[in-house]
């Protein structure tokens, strides 16, 4: 019964913030509702007993991904009011799309459950979901893994690739003349007489 | 009351269908609809998670697989949020506004 209470509550929360992100005006409160809604999907990660995800998507999500939007929503200056005009336009179309897509997805679900299929059963393991999780990602998916490693290491340096610009006019360091510099080029020893000066 | 594999799979459903709605509706304005891939993203992960978790463990087929793929979706979803908002900030730059309608300029 508590399951079904905390399955229903995260569920209606994760869809109505959905719906929130689409349909918000300020481009600001989209990326709060969909920190919401990747916070409800982690409730119901857990309660179907996969924890290791639902505290990764908290902390990819929430703690990244989410900032990452912020924080390019916050740097461009665009007139976001402009950027809404064309909702009602395509509205129609929009909604028709949406209607068809839930109602194919629903015909396929009710006829998959309607049938002779095997009843679902919950997995009752002793060993916890994250020990099930590394006994085959660095085995039976390692090659998986350094993949996805790399696909993150190509993304990371696309980013700073396509956004890094090197500006005129601007003093910057010069680390290899930094690093070529002697003790020679630098440092100049003078014998000042006492009560002369430099002069 | 039980909450079965089906009751996953409709909330993934909806959410699925939330995002290609957003797509649909805000035509103009790209972090939206980085948004919105974000969520269609996030139903996937959560009908692979349903079913792994729901799953009946058959010989040669270890459950953990379908959390093990949700993992690697969620690693390209990151890498593809980044690169998306890396390139609508550089076309910023160049044109001064994010109208989707006018990135295919370069059109043959």
């Amino acid at each position: 019964m508590l399951i079904a209470i905390a399955f229903y509550i995260l569920a209606f929360t994760a869809i109505a913030a959905a719906f929130m992100v689409v349909a918000s005006r300020n481009p600001v409160h989209s990326v709060m509702f969909l920190i919401l809604t990747f916070f409800s999907a982690a409730g119901l990660f857990i309660l179907m007993g996969a924890e290791f995800l639902a505290l990764l998507l908290v902390m990819v999500y929430v703690g990244a991904v989410a900032v990452l939007f912020l924080f390019v929503v916050m740097m461009l200056d665009v007139d976001f009011v402009e950027l809404k005009q064309g909702f009602l336009t395509y509205l129609p179309i929009g909604a028709v799309v949406a209607l068809i897509l839930l109602a194919e997805m629903i015909l396929v679900g009710a006829a998959y459950f309607s049938g002779e299929t095997k009843g679902v059963v919950e997995q009752n393991s002793d060993r916890s979901n994250i020990q099930q999780f590394g006994d085959v990602l660095y085995t039976q998916y390692a090659g998986a893994f350094e993949a996805a490693g790399l696909v993150l290491l190509v993304a990371m340096i696309g980013a700073i690739v396509l956004t890094l610009r090197t500006r005129k006019g601007v003093k910057t360091q010069n680390a290899m003349d930094q690093m070529a510099r002697t003790r020679e080029d630098g440092v100049e020893l003078v014998d000042i007489e006492p009560g002369q000066g430099l002069g | 009351m039980l909450i079965g594999l089906h009751h996953y799979l409709i909330v993934a459903a909806i959410l699925f269908t939330i995002g290609v709605f957003g797509i649909f509706v805000n035509r103009k304005n790209v972090i939206i609809i980085l948004m919105c891939v974000e969520l269609i993203l996030l139903a996937v992960n959560i009908n692979f998670v349903a079913f792994s978790t729901h799953m009946e463990p058959v010989a040669g087929a270890d459950p953990i697989a379908g959390q093990i793929f949700a993992l690697f979706i969620l690693t390209v979803a990151a890498a593809e949020a980044a690169v998306g908002l890396a390139i609508l900030v550089v076309y910023f730059r160049n044109r001064g506004n994010i109208a989707v309608e006018n990135i295919d300029l370069m059109k043959g």
